[in-house]
């Protein structure tokens, strides 16, 4: 058994157990385009993230990776399959659940702290309660001297820091998570994934987290999903052993994560060149 | 390896700083003093050809008037009044028509962008009555009003409202199409409801649409309150400058023309402040020259 000793454990999908944080179970979903035509965004989809679990979803662009956030969310409806969340089937947006996006969705017409107590306010938390978790958050993610800035007065990732806050405040049991750190610089991205593992491993969230870097994928999993070129379905899931606390900065010259970031990209890169021939010739 | 760093020469860097800061805000200061002086003299300079054309014969003034002759008649407006009362009044009368029209145009403009830009139904079957109301002549309707309504003040205030209504219905409707999309849908798992989804997310974003609706509409409420007196009214600067025209006093309706201006211009300067008020958190814009 050499997958073993490569701590990139190669898993055959199975049934979800009762009590997973999410299930995602044979689903296909289809939509009518304006011009009246089908499209299959994701088929035959299988996924279970247990609780408390990080798993990250890797794909070549237009693969349909965040279509699977959008089924956990209930923003969208599978055509045929089910979805369940804490066991219940999906049928509104549940309390439980925070999404980061990849695009800046904060408000900037709000402060910051006004931006991160909007989750509380909005659940009708009385606003001194609401703003006293606020000022908790911003400390947390090192921003208490910026409370009153607005967005277009801070650096990108800064505005991140505040995405993860407005996000975190609600404590969310699901998180969800678009490609958040994308539009990043090196740097600040790797500070980013320190800072949402520090946040993560204090909350205990099951997280999914899409990307389309491998490499973000391996150093922050427990579990990665390799989904196939659209209309997307899973290819292989692989597990992560390596150890916890992991350190972003130092992580990827460790040999056994370079050796996972191999195993996996073998099996990734036909599926990116599939990809990008079939975006070259329908001119994307 | 070797690190290398460089030679510190910080004290002298730190002077020269300072000088040429104190160099580049004195050409601020030169180049704003410039543009000021540069406006006052194309002023003085248009004024002056103007009044010397007329003074030698190539400008008659008896059709596009003088500017000494328009002083003279806005002064004697101002001493002895008008023909048909205090020139205060025909400014108040005439503002209180546009101000209402406006206030009344612009809510129900506002309200009703927001309602079809919120409802995709009922903004899919009235786009098509709205388009064939906004290509109505609106100044048209004035005729109508004035049969309608009569001379007093409701037929001047309808018809600055259908001036101002269209104008910033269409801006509040794009305003809110135009709302980000990941905006909402963060809101939205963030815990908010429709409601609060319209008053947090889509009114704020579709404010910088309808404040530069506002800017333009109201010169469109001010010409459907001068239009409406125009075509009949016992009171305003549009009678006024009605009946200099029939007197063929080409220097009462400069006049009029002239303080219906200074009218516009302060306005807007009071929708300026109040826009900078209300959208405090927007970028300050770069090049801010000399206003």
């Amino acid at each position: 058994m050499q997958l073993q000793t490569m701590a990139a454990e190669k898993l055959s999908p199975a049934a979800a157990p009762a009590d997973a944080a999410i299930a995602i179970d044979d689903v296909t979903l289809r939509f009518v385009t304006p011009d009246g035509h089908m499209m299959t965004a994701i088929r035959d989809f299988t996924m279970t993230v247990a609780r408390g679990e990080f798993a990250c979803v890797v794909g070549p662009t237009g693969c349909g990776k965040s279509t699977t956030l959008n089924l956990v969310t209930g923003l969208l409806r599978p055509t045929t399959g089910n979805v369940r969340v804490m066991g219940n089937p999906v049928t509104e947006i549940s309390r439980d659940i925070g999404f980061v996006f990849q695009a800046d969705a904060l408000f900037p017409w709000r402060s910051v702290i006004d931006n991160v107590a909007a989750g509380p306010l909005y659940r009708g938390t009385p606003k001194a309660q609401a703003y006293d978790r606020a000022r908790d958050w911003i400390a947390r993610v090192g921003l208490a001297r910026f409370e009153k800035h607005y967005p277009h007065q801070l650096s990108g990732g800064m505005r991140k820091r505040v995405a993860l806050a407005q996000t975190f405040i609600n404590q969310p049991k699901i998180l969800l998570m678009d490609e958040p750190f994308s539009a990043l610089d090196m740097q600040t991205r790797t500070a980013m994934q320190d800072e949402l593992l520090g946040l993560w491993s204090e909350l205990k969230s099951s997280v999914v987290f899409v990307t389309h870097d491998l490499e973000e994928a391996v150093a922050l999993a427990d579990k990665v999903y390799v989904l196939t070129a659209g209309p997307g379905t899973v290819k292989s899931v692989y597990r992560i052993d390596l150890p916890r606390p992991r350190v972003m900065a130092d992580i990827r010259y460790d040999p056994k994560f370079i050796e996972i970031a191999k195993v996996i990209w073998n099996d990734l890169r036909e599926e990116v060149q599939l990809g990008q021939s079939r975006g070259l010739q329908t001119g994307h | 390896m070797t690190a290398i760093s460089p030679a510190s020469h910080q004290a002298a860097r730190a002077t020269s700083i300072v000088a040429a800061e104190a160099r580049a805000r004195a050409r601020l200061r030169r180049r704003h003093a410039l543009v000021i002086g540069l406006r006052l003299a194309i002023l003085i300079v248009f004024l002056a050809l103007w009044e010397l054309g007329a003074d030698h014969g190539v400008i008659d003034p008896f059709f596009f008037s003088s500017p000494s002759g328009i002083w003279e008649q806005i002064w004697s407006w101002v001493t002895e009044g008008t023909s048909q009362g205090p020139l205060w009044l025909q400014i108040y009368v005439t503002l209180e028509e546009t101000f209402l029209g406006f206030a009344i145009g612009a809510v129900g403009g506002i309200a009703a962008g927001i309602i079809l830009g919120r409802n995709k139904l009922l903004a899919d079957v009235f786009s098509i009555y709205i388009k064939i109301a906004n290509s109505v002549p609106r100044v048209v309707l004035g005729s109508v009003f004035i049969i309608a309504l009569g001379l007093g003040m409701a037929s001047k205030v309808a018809l600055a409202v259908v001036m101002v209504f269209f104008v910033v219905f269409a801006n509040a409707f794009q305003g809110v199409r135009e709302a980000d999309r990941a905006m909402i849908a963060n809101a939205q798992i963030l815990g908010a409801s429709p409601y609060q989804i319209t008053t947090t997310v889509i009114i704020p974003s579709a404010m910088s649409w309808i404040l530069a609706s506002l800017h333009v509409s109201f010169g469109f409420a001010l010409v459907g309150a001068v239009v409406g007196e125009f075509l009949g009214a016992k009171q305003g600067m549009g009678l006024l400058i009605s009946t200099a025209q029939g007197a063929f006093n080409a220097n009462g309706v400069f006049a009029a023309m002239i303080i219906l201006a200074v009218m516009a211009l302060v306005v807007e300067f009071i929708i300026t402040r109040f826009e900078n008020y209300v959208v405090k958190w927007r970028p300050a814009p770069f090049n801010e020259q000399g206003t």
